[in-house]
């Protein structure tokens, strides 16, 4: 537990020193936003319906973005091989970059929901919006990261992590922009549940195949 | 040179009549279905092909973890092998669904589960093979492509479940269309013959491509280790 948290204190600190990998992402994300804008012409009633969809694409590429600067650090600085040299349990490493990883996105998100609700005119401070946007990108982070650690170690890195993490990660993607739309547009709760469930089930599921494959990826 | 052995000799024999046999079984004993007509007989191999794409993915998630546990090369060559062959029997299975689909639904594509999950799995698998590609070290790239298959697969029915929560037009030939009936077959006998016995040739040609494969990847590893102790 303490080296999980260790883990995240590092990420932080090195991020409020050289915050790069944070502003990249916020200016990726709202660049996105950005170019949405113009390539649908939306009126009132479609924003409404496709708001989910824009911020979704929206936080999947700035968490690639994220992702990949979390791990390069990781490798270019041999920060990894200090932190498997201790005598600690590997799969704590893991999650202290989960955690890490999840904390970056997270005020990547509630920074750009914001802006984004005044600049499509849409309320989207719905709790239950908020809770769907947490539950995936918990579990983006969660496959992303241990995608990400194997990436980081190939030659095409940066490439190669949304070629292997969009296809495994479609279930979020489906049930997060059904769920966040059903809660904006005002579905009945008994509707939105199976996609929440779909959800909670990805990331438990992953997060057990994450805790036992991580160990693989790490070895020499 | 290791000469073929006896038993994958009778395997090419027993698996090239089967397929003629069941070429033959589709075209000339088939029943024509009432609604669809001929075209409906693709049905026969388009869903054996499907299936010989689900069963290699599941053999190389399987083949991952035995090759995570006990790290013998043999395993990432199984693997590897069976993706290749899944690959393009998902590949297969796809285009010839569309085939189907164009006369009888007018359309040559439908974001229906199947369908759907079926292209996710042909994306996961072919990154499978640019992930290979990215890695020069053979263990690493062993181990995570073995760790690779086993996420892919585990996100197979997940893609599926929240796919079909999106929407369906498939037919349901196994099963009632009434949601929540007991299964039972809307084919007639004869159908469901020669349904089960193109499965039963598709997994045995599966098997003779999958070992003619591994042996082939097999010859490949000793043309490395001769070269490496060439080089030494």
């Amino acid at each position: 537990m303490k080296v999980l948290f260790a883990v995240v204190w590092k990420d932080m600190i090195m991020e409020l020193r050289s915050r790069e990998m944070l502003s990249a992402m916020l200016v990726f994300a709202l660049l996105v936003v950005l170019i949405f804008n113009f390539a649908f012409e939306l009126d009132a009633t479609t924003r409404a319906n496709t708001a989910s969809g824009v911020l979704w694409v929206t936080f999947a590429f700035a968490g690639t973005l994220g992702l990949n600067r979390s791990m390069a650090m990781e490798k270019d600085y041999a920060c990894l091989d200090g932190l498997l040299m201790a005598p600690v349990d590997r799969s704590a490493i893991f999650f202290g970059k989960v955690l890490g990883n999840f904390i970056f996105m997270v005020i990547v998100e509630l920074i750009v929901l914001p802006i984004f609700s005044v600049l499509y005119g849409i309320n989207l401070f719905h709790q239950g919006f908020i809770f769907v946007v947490l539950l995936g990108s918990l579990g983006y982070i969660i496959v992303g990261s241990l995608l990400s650690s194997m990436t980081v170690q190939t030659r095409t890195r940066d490439i190669l992590l949304p070629i292997l993490l969009f296809p495994v990660a479609i279930p979020i993607f489906i049930a997060a922009v059904r769920a966040s739309r059903a809660f904006l547009v005002g579905t009945e709760m008994v509707e939105v549940m199976p996609y929440l469930n779909l959800l909670i089930v990805y990331d438990i599921v992953f997060f057990a195949v994450a805790y036992m494959v991580f160990d693989f990826i790490v070895q020499e | 040179m290791v000469p073929k052995p006896q038993l994958l000799r009778i395997l090419d024999f027993v698996t090239v009549v089967l397929l003629l046999i069941a070429t033959g079984l589709v075209f000339f004993y088939a029943p024509i279905e009432a609604i669809m007509g001929n075209v409906q007989k693709v049905f026969y191999f388009h869903v054996a092909s499907a299936w010989v794409g689900m069963l290699s993915f599941m053999v190389a998630a399987v083949v991952g973890i035995l090759y995570l546990a006990r790290e013998e090369r043999k395993w990432d060559t199984i693997g590897l092998s069976s993706v290749e062959i899944g690959l393009i029997f998902s590949i297969i299975a796809v285009v010839s669904g569309s085939i189907w689909a164009r006369p009888i639904w007018n359309t040559w594509w439908t974001w229906d589960p199947r369908l759907t999950t079926t292209t996710i799995m042909i994306f996961v698998y072919a990154a499978y093979f640019m992930l290979r590609s990215g890695i020069d070290d053979p263990d690493k790239m062993a181990r995570f492509t073995a760790v690779y298959a086993i996420i892919g697969f585990v996100s197979v029915p997940l893609t599926f479940f929240s796919a079909r929560l999106y929407r369906t037009i498939h037919p349901v030939i196994i099963g009632s269309n009434q949601p929540g009936a007991t299964s039972s077959f809307e084919m007639t006998v004869s159908m469901q013959f020669v349904f089960f016995f193109s499965l039963i040739t598709f997994t045995f040609i599966y098997l003779d491509l999958l070992w003619h494969r591994v042996r082939l990847g097999i010859l490949q590893e000793k043309i490395i280790q001769l070269k490496m102790k060439l080089y030494d």
